[in-house]
């Protein structure tokens, strides 16, 4: 006890001083969590990834499209129990800033293959028998003021002229990491209209989206699917679910590296301020080591002094910089909910922002911590004259 | 002569030479320190006897090696070769940890500029020598309030050295060297920084210490008039003896 609140009253000695270096700590934990997050947030597709789907595309590129014959083929496949497929759109709604993902399904199969958009009966049938209807994402009804029975209006890109739809349900996610942010839309609707206005560009799906009975099964399945289409006009590639959404991060990892090394800098930088903090702490007290030393008291005590001082200030800090890190994730959630539309502090961010804040304080007390036990009393009580 | 007389006459034999045997005993002590390039000698075969319940001044020259002895007797510092015995251990050969625990158990301090703890209150500096014992909490603060009483202090317990004068804060000093009963009390320049009146007190509390309580004393001082407090005044002259001189103490 006595040791304890030696602790606290010497790191409580120069309040300034340490109300910086906290903050300095506050900051560092606070950034490190949201680059933590903001590096999540981009595996989230991966992560949300069911590992009994299936994604099957073309195997020269996305952008190439699958005939819609072969969907009878997959289906026919030893271990696929369900299969439906989606289309890339691409549109614009008002502006091109308003940005959010829009998909047109095969409706029926493909909220059958994903449960976790959650939809009321009503919403869902609703859905089901407007052929113009759409689903959208409850964060991107949220951000654009969109409810059940609005009519909303797609500038395509892809697929030429403007393209309306009704809003029929507005689907909210099961898990934290369900994307919130999506735009589902009838298939039929696009094949029929597409087929009118650009003959010949009918029948031709973007991805096929296969369940399978057994996930152990999936690389076997993935392989039989392959090698079916192989050497046709359009050969396929299928992969994992997380393999496909992985695809899409590795397009972007130079940025993901990026950002893990600020992340780390960032820990390494207020190290480097809470060492010089530390060792401008130790070196002040020469004279009182010096007479500890001189009483009696031992290199340990010493040691434990001074990893005790530095432990105390780091553990605040980061204490209240993973206390902050969940509101300002929400905000800052809130404001990158287009690009990055799931913002979720993890446990293991928040475990590994007090691992950083611990791995700050002991690296900080160590060289300091080793001076002062190697005092030499007799100089160290000099220090004081 | 029968082998039980024999083993009485050898028994009492060594408990005389027990009882002769100064507490402190420098034999041929030789101390130098590397400055720069240079090896300066301070202390060159230096040799003294300190008996138990001596008050003992030692005066010299700047770098004439009083504080260096001093030191070395404390045991904060170790000879290069010579013999030093307190209470007929030989304290030069300890380890670093050892002698930590030997100073905990036989030293105490008082230190020119008092050296006290600037985040703990005067009980609480009192009390940290003892934290190195088995003492439970209650028997420290008790003998912690104890000390601060003998040393008149008992109304300043709770007020932290920067509430305190100068007089007063070396006054807890001296009660934080006396906290563990220890064999002997080394003081540095024990009034170094103190005005007359308060240095006049500090030294009549010494004086009483080493009177009523038997307590040894061994004091660096350059100032003639403190050192006439003590019962003897050595002087050390380029790292040897001088001169030993026997005076009736003053008192204030």
């Amino acid at each position: 006890m006595f040791f304890l609140s030696l602790i606290i009253r010497n790191a409580l000695r120069h309040r300034l001083r340490t109300a910086l270096t906290v903050l300095g700590m506050v900051v560092a934990v606070l950034a490190f969590g949201l680059l933590a997050t903001v590096v999540d947030a981009w595996y989230a597709g991966a992560d949300a990834a069911s590992d009994k789907r299936l994604v099957t595309r073309n195997a020269t590129s996305l952008v190439f499209p699958l005939p819609l014959t072969y969907y009878p083929r997959i289906r026919a496949i030893d271990g696929v129990q369900a299969v439906s497929w989606a289309n890339w759109f691409g549109g614009v709604y008002k502006e091109p800033k308003n940005f959010f993902p829009q998909f047109a399904i095969e409706a029926r199969g493909y909220l059958a293959l994903y449960p976790e958009f959650l939809l009321s009966d009503a919403e869902r049938e609703g859905f089901l028998r407007d052929r113009r209807g759409a689903i959208v994402g409850r964060k991107t009804a949220e951000l654009y003021g969109l409810r059940v029975g609005d009519n909303i209006t797609l500038r395509g890109t892809i697929y030429p002229g403007n393209w309306d739809f009704v809003i029929r349900g507005i689907y909210h996610g099961a898990r934290k990491n369900t994307d919130e942010t999506q735009f589902f839309f009838h298939w039929d609707y696009l094949n029929e209209t597409i087929k009118i206005r650009i003959p010949g560009r009918e029948n031709r799906i973007g991805v096929y989206i296969a369940e399978v009975s057994d996930a152990s099964e999936i690389a076997r399945i993935a392989r039989d699917i392959d090698a079916q289409f192989k050497n046709a006009s359009a050969e396929t590639l299928s992969e994992t679910e997380k393999a496909f959404q992985l695809g899409f991060v590795a397009m972007t990892e130079a940025i993901v590296v990026a950002i893990r090394l600020v992340s780390y800098l960032v820990i390494f930088i207020i190290m480097a301020v809470m060492a010089n903090t530390m060792a401008m702490t130790a070196r002040e007290r020469t004279s009182e080591y010096a007479t500890l030393r001189a009483l009696g008291f031992g290199p340990a005590f010493l040691h434990g002094l001074i990893y005790g001082e530095s432990l105390a200030i780091a553990l605040c800090g980061g204490l209240l910089g993973v206390v902050l890190t969940f509101p300002v994730a929400a905000w800052v959630g809130h404001i990158l909910g287009k690009f990055l539309p799931v913002f979720t502090v993890s446990i293991e961010t928040v475990q590994m922002q007090f691992i950083a804040a611990l791995l700050v304080g002991f690296l900080a007390a160590i060289w300091p911590a080793r001076t002062a036990a190697r005092v030499n009393i007799v100089n160290g009580l000099r220090a004081v004259a | 002569m029968s082998e039980a007389q024999g083993n009485t006459i050898e028994h009492t034999t060594a408990a005389q030479a027990a009882n002769a045997m100064p507490l402190v005993r420098v034999h041929q002590v030789v101390k130098s320190y590397q400055r720069g390039a240079q090896r300066v000698e301070v202390l060159r075969g230096l040799t003294l006897d300190i008996q138990a319940g001596e008050f003992l001044a030692l005066m010299g020259p700047s770098g004439s090696g009083k504080s260096t002895l001093l030191n070395l007797i404390a045991g904060i510092d170790q000879p290069d070769s010579g013999e030093l015995r307190v209470q007929g251990q030989d304290i030069g050969q300890l380890s670093e940890g050892d002698l930590a625990d030997w100073r905990a158990r036989n030293v105490g301090f008082i230190f020119q500029f008092y050296n006290l703890m600037p985040v703990l209150n005067a009980l609480e500096n009192v009390e940290l020598p003892l934290m190195l014992t088995n003492l439970s909490r209650s028997e420290r603060r008790a003998r912690a309030e104890n000390a601060l009483a003998l040393v008149g202090l008992a109304d300043r317990m709770d007020h932290y050295p920067n509430e305190l004068s100068g007089g007063q804060q070396q006054r807890v000093a001296i009660a934080r060297a006396l906290i563990s009963d220890p064999t002997l009390i080394v003081a540095d320049e024990p009034t170094g920084d103190l005005d007359r009146e308060s240095a006049g007190e500090i030294l009549q509390l010494m004086q009483a210490l080493n009177q009523q309580l038997g307590k040894t004393i061994i004091m660096v001082t350059h100032d003639q008039r403190a050192a006439e407090h003590a019962q003897a005044i050595m002087h050390l002259e380029k790292g040897v003896l001088s001169s030993r001189e026997e005076v009736q103490p003053r008192a204030n």
